[in-house]
């Protein structure tokens, strides 16, 4: 996945993690079950509406707030594809590369950004919206291994001689 | 060259200097996880193909955001907690003795100088006796159960030097939130806070409890505190010349200095619905509320539910206000119970329930309704995190939340 | 002709000399009470349903906020505020987060004498105060408050002639255990079950609401005692006289009679999923248990808190079973913490929890999940009464059930 496109939803800044998957929800026993109330204290339409493929775009500190791993767990099975954000929380950064989950930071995306257009993300490189090119970082290291492993559990696994 | 106190603990540790940025593989001290999310680690554990722990003596498994249960699907977690911890001869296991923060300094889980990792943001806390402490996912916890370590980046300190004496109706919950105003939300993400100067070192671990557990707020990895002789007496232990180290050096790097004054500082409020909306609570006077919350990991200690019944004593909650009093933990609520705390509140009205993470996980314990208004002094005053997104929380000391349920709307705190 | 206490009391409220089974009568209502179980569905008929809405009389209108406390979700939350409000706007007398409803009522306004509806079942226990309480839904709610006065039908009465002394280890909660599994959870459907003789005398105002708060369980309309010195000197405590005080007239007319010897009472249990299904508690030992429950308006009441502390001082409750510890009222909370119950209770490792309904009504503090086990000294077994479908409730007194909380199964007091 050296580049793909996606249909943008708009988030602002400190997206925090009870409005990702309230606490209320979070004892149910599967992340499917979940998922429909993804961002329902902010927006309770939008689980309903995102779609396989679709890119999150947000402003600063998303993912602020607790451990929780429901959160990028939740934002990976509705199929979003990455989200791109001016910079996220600690303990949602590691999770979400942990599973697998895309993080960009581009701190300027955001403010031009209009929610249903489309974005090319050009991994490590830019991303490409409205004929304007958005430089991005690459990711360090021992993420991407982590990542090219298949995320955390099956790093993991590999070391226990099971892959 | 001079070390912060994460640098020197991290040093400890592997063995080798750190500066920050670099990546690091910890030996892990001691690691927490709640009832939330055992399920999950269990789970994770497993698929991960480990069979036994690394060290079960440095696990600890802690049940207070789900007691008392209060969804039918509840009790599954203590079931599978019960049954992992039976497997994998764990036998840290707290069933109803409070919140884990609370425990985990209290029943002597950490101390001073040592790596722990919790399946919990607040995590963070355990820097009020000089620890290095920090909140991560469970799939990162089942790894750390089954290789006793953890990678880490060694994070750029930011210190906080806070010098001379509070006014009488500041507690320490008024500076953390003075701070992350300061810093905002994400002011402190990826970095180490560390605290210093004569407020600081004339404060009890109780009230530097309360600012290491709010540090994520400002997006901290971790809070530090030099341990010092107030921090022995409370985990029961005589400094090791190691712990006494723990201070951040006068040619360390710092990546910021922020210098407060005590004298300058006044009771705030945090306002719906981010915790760095921070405002002087005479500008709030007179707003109406309907529940006012004492309690949680970062308010529920004695000295929290002393300054509420001192507020108290002998006056009522307004009528059709609700007071809802949880202490953090089994010992406190005994020691609060024996020195008549509990019985001033009781009398006042108060609520009083049994330890737990209560309200502010926002499972029960006094959920709210749309257009309702409550004072709390947890750490989150989140969108729909007690309740419906049209709920409105305003953060505050104990001091402020007691003279608010007296008043029935905001007032500064006598 | 003569009465029963229970005829005597209708008689007086329907302002006739004297009335008999069967009769239907309009009474003035001396009291009602509401909780937070349905009056949010009385205020919505209040709001929607009446063309000139008004309440009759305020004074006699109480409303109790009792069994989400604190309110668990925002749907609870928003009932509760819907209530708040209601009693807020029209000056009722308004409870919340003190105690369990009939609990509160009998510390704070019952009177002998009185005839007051209860938007609850267990309104039936303002009888051990020789009063007429009884359950209603939320829709003769509301015609009550509204008008001040409502129908009845006058019930028959059954008597309950009690002897002896109950002995050491045995209480007044295996004693209605024990009467309701001999007439049947419908023996005394729609009757009144007066309880008497010298043994009711023995009887604390405590174990007395035990008695009567149980009535329903035998489909009765309500249970009574008659008032006595104990009653009175309960009455004095609380700074109260009564209304009027009735006793049955020699000639009164008894549907059905029983005796029943205190002295023979023995530890008993109710097993799933009905109160009659009575087994002695010896019989059922061994069953394993995940959760007790010590509270209720049943059986929450310093007394009953005394009983589980004494069997559970210096003791640890076992690590396979939650042991919640729930006083009736904020009243009985500070005595308790006054006495070090509290204190006891917490150092055995219990889950002491504020005064509310909790897992005795079961939809939350405390609620049990699937296939798990629950003994409780609350009023209902019925199937999944106290959380999941598939999950069962013993009934049992404050010691079978401490001493099971202890023991991890179902165990007497002399067990542990």
């Amino acid at each position: 996945m050296d580049k793909f496109t996606g249909r943008v939803w708009v988030l602002g800044d400190d997206i925090d993690t009870d409005i990702i998957i309230p606490t209320e929800y979070l004892a149910l026993k599967t992340i499917d079950d979940m998922k429909q109330y993804g961002f329902s204290p902010l927006r309770p339409e939008l689980a309903g509406q995102i779609q396989k493929g679709d890119i999150i775009v947000a402003g600063k500190n998303f993912g602020c707030g607790s451990s929780r791993e429901q959160a990028p767990e939740i934002i990976k099975a509705m199929g979003v594809q990455c989200v791109i954000a001016k910079s996220f929380a600690r303990i949602f950064f590691r999770n979400s590369i942990n599973n697998g989950l895309l993080l960009i930071e581009q701190p300027d995306l955001y403010d031009d950004m209009k929610e249903g257009d489309e974005v090319t993300v050009v991994m490590n490189e830019h991303v490409d919206y409205n004929g304007k090119e958005y430089p991005i970082a690459s990711l360090p290291e021992n993420l991407m291994s982590i990542i090219q492993a298949g995320g955390l559990v099956k790093a993991m696994r590999k070391l226990n001689g099971l892959d | 060259m001079g070390e912060t106190i994460i640098e020197k603990i991290i040093r400890h540790n592997t063995g080798k200097a750190v500066k920050p940025g670099d990546i690091v593989t910890v030996n892990v001290d001691r690691v927490m996880i709640h009832d939330i999310f055992i399920p999950f680690v269990a789970d994770k554990f497993e698929e991960m193909g480990f069979t036994k722990l690394h060290d079960p003596d440095k696990v600890v498994l802690i049940y207070d955001h789900l007691v008392p249960a209060s969804q039918q699907d509840d009790t599954r977690h203590f079931r599978t907690g019960d049954a992992f911890a039976e497997k994998y001869g764990l036998t840290h296991v707290h069933r109803s003795d409070g919140i884990c923060h609370q425990l985990m300094t209290e029943a002597g889980y950490v101390k001073p100088g040592d790596i722990a990792f919790g399946t919990d943001s607040h995590t963070t806390t355990y820097g009020c006796v000089g620890a290095f402490s920090s909140g991560i996912g469970y799939t990162e916890m089942a790894s750390i159960l089954g290789t006793g370590t953890m990678w880490i980046k060694v994070p750029e300190t930011i210190k906080v030097v806070i010098d001379g004496e509070l006014p009488e109706n500041v507690m320490s919950k008024d500076i953390i939130l003075r701070l992350i105003g300061d810093l905002r939300a994400d002011g402190a993400t990826y970095r180490a806070l560390e605290f210093a100067g004569s407020t600081i070192e004339n404060m009890t671990v109780a009230s530097r409890m309360t600012m290491a557990n709010m540090a994520i707020e400002a997006g901290a990895k971790c809070a530090l505190f030099t341990p010092d002789e107030k921090t022995a007496e409370y985990c029961e232990i005589e400094l090791n010349d190691y712990q006494k180290s723990l201070v951040g050096d006068p040619d360390a790097t710092y990546m910021r200095t922020i210098t407060y004054k005590a004298e300058d500082f006044v009771p705030v409020m945090a306002c719906p619905s981010q915790v760095d909306k921070i405002r002087n609570v005479s500008e709030l006077e007179g707003t109406e509320i309907d529940q006012v919350f004492i309690g949680s990991c970062t308010n529920g200690r004695l000295e929290d539910l002393q300054a509420a019944a001192e507020v108290l004593e002998g006056k009522k909650v307004a009528d059709f206000v609700k007071l809802i009093v949880t202490p953090a933990s089994r010992k406190i609520y005994k020691q609060a119970a024996d020195m008549g705390i509990l019985k001033t509140l009781s009398e006042a009205g108060a609520i009083i329930t049994h330890p737990g993470c209560g309200l502010c996980c926002g499972r029960t314990g006094g959920i709210l309704s749309d257009g309702e208004r409550v004072v709390a002094t947890n750490n989150r005053n989140f969108l729909g995190r007690m309740g419906t997104s049209k709920v409105e929380i305003y953060l505050a000391s104990p001091r402020t939340a007691a003279s608010c349920a007296v008043a029935g709307k905001i007032v500064s705190p006598e | 002709m003569g009465m029963t206490i229970a005829e005597k009391i209708i008689a007086a409220a329907a302002g006739v000399e004297s009335v008999k089974p069967g009769d239907i009568h309009t009474v003035e209502l001396d009291r009602l009470m509401s909780n937070d179980g349905t009056t949010h569905l009385t205020v919505d008929m209040y709001n929607n349903k009446l063309k000139n809405p008004h309440i009759a009389d305020t004074g006699k209108l109480v409303f109790i906020v009792d069994h989400n406390v604190p309110s668990d979700c925002p749907k609870t939350a928003a009932s509760q505020k819907k209530m708040r409000d209601f009693a807020k706007a029209n000056h009722i007398d308004f409870w919340e987060g003190k105690g369990v409803c009939h609990q509160i009522m009998m510390e704070n306004y019952v009177r002998p004498g009185e005839l007051i509806f209860g938007a609850d079942s267990h309104t039936c226990s303002y009888g051990a105060l020789g009063a007429f309480g009884t359950g209603v839904g939320c829709t003769d709610f509301l015609y009550g408050m509204v008008t001040g006065t409502s129908w009845v039908m006058v019930p028959e009465t059954v008597k309950f002639n009690l002897v002896g002394k109950l002995p050491e280890g045995v209480y007044a909660r295996d004693l209605i255990l024990t009467i309701i599994g001999e007439v049947g959870a419908n023996g005394c459907n729609y009757q009144v079950m007066e309880f008497t003789g010298e043994g009711a005398k023995t009887l604390t105002i405590s174990d007395r609401i035990a008695l009567c708060n149980m009535a329903v369980e035998a489909g009765a309309k309500t249970g009574i005692f008659e008032v006595d010195d104990v009653a009175m000197e309960y009455l004095k405590e609380h700074g109260r006289e009564p209304k009027a005080v009735y006793h049955s007239d020699p000639d009164a007319h008894y549907v059905r009679e029983y005796t029943f010897d205190l002295s023979k009472v023995e530890p008993v249990v109710a097993k799933p999923d009905f109160v009659d299904n009575l087994a002695p508690a010896k019989d059922v030992r061994g069953i394993k248990i995940d959760e007790a429950f010590l509270g209720s308006c049943n059986n929450g009441r310093i007394e009953d808190l005394r009983v589980g502390a004494q069997v559970i001082k210096g003791k640890k409750v076992s690590e396979k079973v939650r042991f919640l510890v729930v006083p009736a009222s904020q009243t009985i909370y500070r005595q308790a913490l006054e006495e070090g119950l509290i204190d006891i209770f917490m150092d055995a490792g219990a889950i002491v929890m504020n005064p509310n309904c909790s897992v005795c009504w079961g939809s939350c503090q405390g609620v049990i999940g699937e296939n798990e086990v629950l003994i409780s000294t609350g009023t209902r077994n019925f199937k999944g009464r106290a959380g999941h479908p598939s999950s069962k409730v013993y009934l049992g007194s404050a010691a079978t059930v401490t001493a099971s909380a202890i023991a991890g199964e179902i165990a007497l007091a002399s067990d542990v």
